[in-house]
């Protein structure tokens, strides 16, 4: 196992299309990293330009003390599970998770010995003898995990990997990888649009953005602390209510009168915004100590929690997240009121954390 | 349809719900729908029925008025004639099938070696204003041969080419490659780049990658489109007629078509080598049917 250092990586298409734009990470070895963004992001040709199935146009990537820009994939010594899953058609599982050391030309015994060290990891032994069109989803995928586990590469690359499962399989996918993980000590860089997935999966996320890392950091930090409007936005469900705020008498002054209290540090004269977390916002009786008047616009049930969506008199309505014992109508008079720590704040003309 | 008609007319809203009534304008309608098709049916294989009639008839018969349908004596000498001179030896118009195979054949691999490939590209990697290329390829089969063909003749004068079977292999591969190239990027943005990817860190090559896994993927569809472009070239007549002269050389359209006109027509042996000409085609294509089948539905269903 290895770490892996990107520097500077850039990569323009011939086309024009500039896929990364700068990208600078470095992962720790027997680290799971989890590249997390919207689609066009950047993230999975970022991914390739590691497995080296794209040429950066400028920028190094290094995989343990190695330099390999100039590789080819099969060098690199690196193993990649595809959304498809990518295993070959017309060959058994078995032969398709030889297939690799064959391809390396190790000995059969050897050979052997490591397909089923692989198969007893994933639990595919009653499946080798069959054919990749005659195994589920989720089979498919052990199988392609399998596929990259035995050529005990230096480092995983996951593009996506859990996409095509449906939801129930996919947790169990996802706690199965973080576990063999753990247990193999691999290095492991993960490609994910799903938030949860990287949030229970990830030591750290890299959350990208047009073809820039927005910010790294652990789920908790990610969570806590958004570095930008766009991770604001991006991360939670529902995502951070992102209030217009002023600064005066000591305090954050929000549209509609809501008060939250300042950071510390904030710059002056400049238009700010402030990122709060739904369930940093009480739905309370109407003219409850310390609120602000409000109306209930929407109520989403989720069962073990509720979603309120709640007009203000801001530009925008706030949502607020609140245990499924308060309950209020659509359209009932509230009131609204913070009871989190101190909100992040956000400079509106750079749309970065400024306190 | 009528029945169907006067009884909706006579039973009145009533009775519209009633299952017979139903039934009946359904037996109406399929049997609207029947005399429909065989109509067509009729005017479509009466001109194949006739040519294979005229191919089997003495030339008494041919000419015969009124015509004769069924009353006439079945003789295969057209079909001799086609193939051998009546002084023995090879006729020319077998001479010409056989060119017609060899053009037809050659071109087809060609088109196809060619164009696959440059579809995989086409499909795979990112091209520099690809749009643009494969619409350029594309407009090169918006003009019909008889546009081009004056162009054609004068340069292939001045190399050397007229009335040589190179010269039409290569206009017919010419005029091949740009379908190859559409049809078979189609089928290959089909298959997942991933097979090539993961076969890449296995320790492949590229080029290996396609030619080890997504090629076998991809014979259906090089079956299809390697039949349209057989059919294009087995059939060519405007090109085949300009730029060939000599019994040598002459592929079977032209030749077929010289056969009418002179002092006299021989129609059996224009209709006996008619026959000859069309059937290896409607072989091949019986063959491959499957395949012509995904070919013409591809897209439709999404993976």
């Amino acid at each position: 196992m290895a770490g892996i250092e990107v520097t500077a990586l850039h990569k323009r298409y011939p086309d024009g299309t500039v896929a990364v734009e700068h990208v600078d990470l470095s992962i720790g070895h027997g680290e799971l990293f989890v590249m997390l963004g919207p689609s066009g992001c950047g993230k999975t040709t970022t991914l390739r330009a590691i497995a080296g199935l794209e040429r950066q146009t400028t920028g190094d990537i290094r995989i343990g003390d190695t330099l390999v820009n100039d590789l080819p994939p099969a060098e690199r010594d690196i193993a990649m599970v595809f959304q498809f899953y990518a295993l070959y058609p017309h060959l058994k599982i078995r032969d398709n998770l030889a297939f690799p050391l064959r391809a390396e030309g190790l000995p059969k015994p050897e050979v052997h010995e490591r397909v089923n060290e692989a198969a007893r990891l994933m639990q595919l032994g009653p499946l080798l003898d069959r054919r990749p069109r005659q195994l589920s989803g989720g089979e498919q995928q052990r199988v392609a995990l399998a596929r990259a586990l035995v050529r005990r590469p230096r480092a995983f690359l996951m593009d996506e990997p859990l996409t095509n499962l449906d939801a129930e399989l996919r947790a169990d996918m996802r706690t199965e990888i973080k576990h063999l993980q753990g247990e193999l000590g691999a290095t492991m860089v993960y490609v994910t649009h799903d938030q949860v997935e990287a949030m229970s999966l990830g030591h750290r996320i890299a959350i990208l953005n047009k073809g820039r890392v927005e910010q790294i950091g652990t789920p908790l930090e990610v969570y806590d602390r958004p570095a930008s409007l766009f991770c604001a936005a991006f991360i939670g469900s529902p995502p951070m209510n992102l209030i217009e705020v002023e600064v005066a008498d000591g305090k954050l002054r929000g549209e509609g009168g809501l008060v939250l209290p300042p950071p510390p540090g904030l710059p002056r004269d400049r238009r700010l915004v402030a990122g709060v977390r739904p369930e940093a916002l009480e739905v309370t009786a109407p003219e409850a100590e310390g609120s602000i008047p409000a109306r209930v616009v929407s109520v989403e049930w989720l069962g073990d929690e509720i979603i309120y969506v709640v007009d203000h008199g801001g530009q925008r309505d706030v949502r607020v997240r609140m245990p499924p014992t308060v309950r209020f109508a659509a359209e009932a008079k509230v009131g609204l009121r913070h009871t989190g720590g101190t909100p992040t704040v956000y400079d509106v003309s750079t749309e970065e954390l400024v306190a | 349809m009528a029945v169907s008609v006067d009884e909706a007319v006579s039973t009145g809203p009533a009775r519209d719900h009633t299952p017979p009534v139903r039934r009946l304008g359904g037996r109406g309608r399929s049997v609207l729908e029947v005399t429909l098709l065989t109509v067509l049916a009729v005017v479509m294989l009466f001109p194949v029925l006739w040519m294979i009639e005229t191919s089997i008839k003495e030339n008494r018969d041919v000419y015969a008025i009124p015509a004769k349908f069924f009353d006439f004596k079945i003789t295969l000498d057209h079909y001799k004639d086609v193939f051998v001179n009546p002084d023995g030896g090879r006729s020319a118009l077998s001479v010409s099938f056989l060119n017609s195979v060899v053009v037809a054949g050659a071109s087809t691999v060609l088109a196809t070696v060619l164009g696959v490939p440059a579809a995989w590209a086409y499909s795979r990697f990112a091209v520099k204003a690809k749009k643009d290329q494969l619409f350029f390829i594309l407009s090169t089969r918006f003009m019909p041969p008889v546009v081009v063909v004056i162009p054609i003749f004068l340069m292939y004068r001045q190399v050397g080419l007229i009335d040589n079977k190179l010269g039409l292999i290569l206009i017919y591969t010419a005029f091949n490659v740009p379908f190859t190239i559409w049809m078979m990027k189609g089928f290959v943005d089909e298959v997942p780049a991933e097979y090539e990817d993961a076969a890449m860190l296995d320790g492949y090559t590229r080029l290996q990658a396609f030619r080890r896994y997504t090629l076998p993927l991809l014979v259906p569809g090089i079956a299809a489109t390697a039949v349209f472009a057989l059919i294009f070239s087995w059939n060519e007549f405007v090109f085949a007629t300009f730029l060939t002269s000599s019994d040598d050389v002459r592929t079977a359209p032209p030749a077929i078509a010289g056969l009418i006109g002179g002092t006299t027509t021989d129609w059996g042996l224009v209709a006996a080598a008619s026959v000859v000409f069309a059937l290896p085609v409607l072989v091949f294509a019986y063959l491959v049917r499957k395949h012509l089948i995904a070919g013409v539905t591809l897209g439709a269903v999404r993976r």
